[in-house]
């Protein structure tokens, strides 16, 4: 994600202050957003190069010991290493779980992030291109959309379609682009209004210049606040969905299928199958959430505070 | 005033009949209608009696409007585990999920605004930036990892309230509720608390926010400046003006916390109509699913309704402009 | 006559972050028994301000820093708030500038006017009630009944600012400080007002402090004039006198650019300039740099003048007939 911040905006070398400085010296200047976001590049990091620091594949039978499940945190396994998070119920050690399972959570958040940042922002751009009939209707689809609440708009899309990778990516997409879409029509209706549009209106610029001169470039900075949050959302989404059972499959283990898979020896006190999943996703959900929050106040000076 | 309640009417039936067509082309569209509405060990006779019972060899416009009557008819299928009518088993569970809604509603209301309204009086003191940090972490929490945590502390570890199940239900006003009794109350507080967190922080933010913008107001000065009390001030002038939009706000989250019982539902064991549709998806009971469906459209609508008349009853100037329109 | 309120020396600061701002800076006045007062300035010039520190009505960062008020012989300039709330409303009542912003829009006249006696007195609803109701109609409202019924968008402008000045008679004050509660009418309108206002006064007793930014308001009501420049009073006296032979440049400019019948014809005066910047005042006399009086000397504070009751702070009074 970190690597979406920056603004494609490229200056010559030679100036000292370039606005991507100048962003990031103001990003830093909150010290709980910097430290979300080094903690949320270390899950990322943590994440990508799960099998290489992992002692196991969880998912690689051949590597798994029945013998070891359910073991307390610093326990040591069959194989020699020893679990520092302890095992789950059928003997996978929950660092590597949690590694594998954090990829799953974050590929199907941001994947999903990412399609409905595109739709939705192809679906406002036409609306602010079409104006008229078609943008009011448009806009009325996405003020209906947004009546419901998007956890409920997921769990429909899962009860009609059924569990899936593709299909959580899908409802996920459904439940989240109407977002963007608004977004999108909210910076159009200020540009809009805007005198250099005007200018360019008057200039004989065609509309479709007018959408992808000045409207596209001005909503991307709220559309990358969105996006952050969003995808902060489609994670906890994605989790909630997967720990009752109407999310991933058992064969795409995320982190909400890890503290589903724990929830039924919480009880019996063995928290850590559970709890530890649970940190890793409040960990990066927090985290993002910090960071967007942030970006929002630096990259959009009206809404400060 | 009933121009303005026979428009929202209208409006409200445009988007139930909307949601209709959503719902139908879901389930025939996008799902498999056989599928989804025979019994997955029928077999190909079975399948095929059903296909030309439901009328499913007939054109889709044809279908569409024999699902409309059927539901107007309150007809939505039989449930494949119980036999019953589908609406008539949701029906059976909604006292519960309503039970929990308002009970989370209640507890957000009572937590979340004197948070918000003392966050909002005094902006610096250190409870008040206690609070605020609270509420950003409760918007970023899952509600699901909330309510495991409520569990593992409050049942597990301190072992101080039951995490499962609704307890013993009373009579109140001839409802039955868990309300009514010790161990009902028992019952719904940690699985209530679980489901009002996110409202919570949203109430201390709409409240705080509210307050902050109300003590800025001339009528504040003015109402300071005729030498009402502090109290005077704060409980009648202020709070029935931020009432309006923590209000507004409130009651359509209503809806809302209908939709995520389904999570503390599952969670906490609590037999209300979120549980039911989880249990039906889990075990592919189509009919209840979509009579949730349907039914969970038609319960935002009717939010959204009432909301907007509460709304235009409790400002004065909605109301005078909807006249005057 | 008695003296109901002295002020001296008063200053209210601002602590803003961009700086001070010295919104009163070294104020003095007497209001007596009966009679009005009448503050005049431009925008700006601290005549509000001036009136909130007389109700302690400053709110951070504004702060009084320096000065005596003297309510009926009680000093009250920082007094603790719970003696200051017995005095609001009560003894002291004040007509906001905005009669649009200042009424609660979500209650009803009556629960606003009740209170008002409520909080300063036991009595019961229906009295209150019908006090309301009478001065309603003092104020010259008609059918008072249905407008204590009324919100406040329910009415209009004129109206609401009549149930503001008939809300700050309801408790017989002996101050009451009206700040531009004609501004936003309409001269009939504003005709009408001025003459309630001045008949309550004389029935009752009160006294008055009227707020404005123009003279001519004022030249038919107030016994005595102030008129106020940047954060201090540069000239004052009878209103007569304040009148007919203004001394400070700025009073005369003040004059000048009132219309009136005998100047018809003649174009109307404006005070070149802009009022000053309350950030970066400038030393000495502050109209200097738009007045046309104006010598080096007026870079050091001008003298605080006093002949005939009447008080000056100016280096060069304007002698008869040299008014622009
Ligand atoms: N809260 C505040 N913070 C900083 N400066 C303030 C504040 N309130 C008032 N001031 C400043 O004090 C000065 C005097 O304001 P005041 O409201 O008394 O003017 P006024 O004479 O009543 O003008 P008007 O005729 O426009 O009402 C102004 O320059 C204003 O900028
Ligand atoms: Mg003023």
């Amino acid at each position: 994600m970190s690597d979406t911040i920056a603004p494609e905006t490229s200056t010559p070398a030679t100036k000292v202050e370039t606005p991507f400085r100048r962003f990031a010296s103001e990003f830093f200047e909150s010290r709980i957003a910097t430290v979300a976001l080094c903690l949320l590049g270390l899950i990322i990091v943590l994440a990508v190069l799960a099998p290489w620091i992992t002692p196991q594949n969880p998912y690689d039978l051949a590597q798994v010991d029945v013998m070891d499940g359910r073991l307390p945190p610093g326990s040591e396994a069959f194989a020699g290493y020893t679990m520092w998070l302890g095992s789950d119920g059928s003997g996978r050690d929950l660092y590597s779980a949690i590694l594998y399972g954090l990829r799953i959570s974050l590929s199907v958040g941001v994947a999903s992030g990412i399609i409905a940042l595109t739709i939705g922002m192809a679906i406002g751009l036409l609306a602010a291109y079409a104006g008229g009939r078609t943008e009011n209707i448009i806009m009325r689809v996405v003020d209906l959309q947004l009546s419901f609440p998007a956890a409920l708009v997921a769990l429909m899309l899962v009860a009609i379609m059924g569990k899936g990778v593709d299909k959580i990516i899908l409802a996920l997409v459904v439940a989240q682009w109407a977002y963007y879409a608004r977004t999108v029509r909210g910076t159009a209706l200020v540009e809009r209004n805007k005198e250099y549009v005007e200018a360019a209106q008057c200039l004989g610029l065609s509309r479709l210049r007018v959408v992808f001169r000045h409207i596209l470039p001005n909503c991307l900075a709220p559309l990358i606040v969105v996006g952050t949050v969003q995808t902060a959302h489609a994670i906890s989404l994605e989790a909630t969905l997967s720990f009752l059972g109407v999310g991933l499959p058992q064969t795409e283990p995320s982190l909400g299928v890890l503290i589903a898979n724990g929830f039924e020896y919480m009880l019996s006190g063995r928290y850590w199958i559970s709890v530890f999943p649970g940190l890793a996703l409040l960990l990066t959900v927090v985290s993002i959430n910090l960071v967007g929050d942030q970006l929002r106040d630096v990259l959009n000076p009206r809404l400060k505070k | 005033m009933t121009v303005f309640i026979i428009r929202r009417l209208m409006q409200a039936l445009l988007v139930v009949f909307l949601m209709s067509v959503i719902v139908f082309f879901g389930v025939n569209v996008i799902g498999d209608p056989v599928h989804m509405l025979v019994s997955p060990d029928a077999d190909q006779a079975d399948i095929e009696a059903t296909i030309r019972r439901l009328g499913l060899d007939r054109p889709i416009w044809e279908q569409y409007l024999l699902f409309v009557s059927g539901a107007a008819q309150g007809n939505l299928g039989n449930s494949f585990i119980f036999g019953e009518p589908a609406l008539k088993l949701i029906l059976h569970h909604m006292p519960a999920t309503l039970e929990l809604a308002f009970s989370a509603l209640f507890l957000a209301v009572a937590v979340g605004v004197p948070l918000g309204l003392y966050a909002g009086l005094y902006p610096d003191s250190l409870l008040s930036k206690g609070i605020m940090a609270g509420s950003i972490l409760g918007f970023s929490l899952p509600t699901f990892w909330v309510g495991l945590m409520l569990i593992m502390l409050f049942a597990v570890e301190l072992g101080w309230l039951p995490s499962t199940g609704r307890g013993d239900t009373g009579h109140i006003l001839g409802i039955e509720t868990s309300l009514a009794t010790r161990d009902g109350l028992s019952h719904v507080l940690l699985p209530a608390m679980n489901l009002a967190l996110l409202k919570i922080s949203l109430a201390i933010r709409l409240t705080r926010a509210g307050v902050r913008e109300a003590m800025g107001q001339d009528y504040v000065k003015y109402a300071r400046a005729k030498g009402l009390s502090t109290r005077r001030i704060v409980f009648v002038h202020v709070l029935k003006n931020i009432m309006i939009p923590v209000v507004t706000v409130m009651g359509l989250e209503f809806g809302s916390l209908i939709g995520f019982s389904v999570v503390t539902e599952s969670i906490f064991a609590w037999p209300g109509m979120g549980k039911l549709l989880i249990d039906a998806i889990l075990q592919l009971d189509r009919p209840v699913v979509v009579a949730y469906l349907m039914i969970i459209v038609l319960f935002f609508v009717l939010i959204n309704l009432i909301v907007d008349i509460l709304y235009s009853i409790l400002d004065p100037r909605v109301r005078l402009r909807d006249q005057g329109a | 006559m008695r003296d109901v309120l002295q002020v001296s020396a008063l200053r209210t600061h601002f602590f803003t972050h961009a700086g001070v701002v010295k919104a009163v800076d070294g104020v003095d006045f007497t209001v007596r028994k009966g009679e009005v007062m009448g503050l005049v300035g431009e925008s700006g010039s601290g005549k509000s301000i001036t009136g909130f520190s007389i109700l302690g009505l400053i709110d951070p960062p504004g702060r009084i820093v320096d000065g005596s008020i003297r309510f009926n012989g009680a000093e009250i300039a920082n007094a603790p708030e719970p003696a200051l709330q017995k005095l609001r409303g009560n003894r002291i009542a004040m007509i906001f500038q905005d009669p649009m912003m200042t009424l609660n829009p979500v209650l009803r006249i009556d629960t606003q006017m009740i209170e008002a006696i409520q909080a300063h007195e036991s009595v019961p609803r229906q009295t209150a009630w019908e006090r309301s109701r009478d001065a309603l109609g003092l104020v010259g409202i008609p059918s008072p009944e249905e407008r204590l019924r009324a919100y406040p968008h329910q009415l209009s402008g004129g109206m609401r600012q009549r149930v503001a000045i008939a809300t700050a008679f309801l408790n017989r004050p002996d101050l009451i400080i009206a700040d531009e509660p004609t501004t936003a009418l309409d001269v009939t309108i504003q005709a009408q007002i001025i003459h309630e206002a001045q008949k309550l006064t004389r029935q009752t007793g009160t006294a008055m402090i009227w707020i404005t930014h123009d003279l001519a308001v004022v030249a038919g009501l107030a016994d005595h004039i102030s008129v106020m420049y940047a954060g201090r009073i540069v000239e004052q006296g009878a209103t007569d006198d304040v009148i007919d032979r203004p001394l400070h440049p700025y009073t005369v400019g003040l004059l000048g650019s009132v219309p009136s019948a005998n100047k018809r014809g003649q174009r109307l005066y404006q005070i070149e300039g802009m009022t000053p910047n309350m950030l970066a005042m400038p030393k000495g006399c502050a109209f200097a740099p738009r007045c046309r009086a104006a010598t080096p000397d007026c870079q050091t504070a001008p003298p605080i003048t006093e002949v005939d009751g009447r008080r000056l702070r100016c280096h060069y009074p304007q002698v008869q007939g040299a008014a622009p």
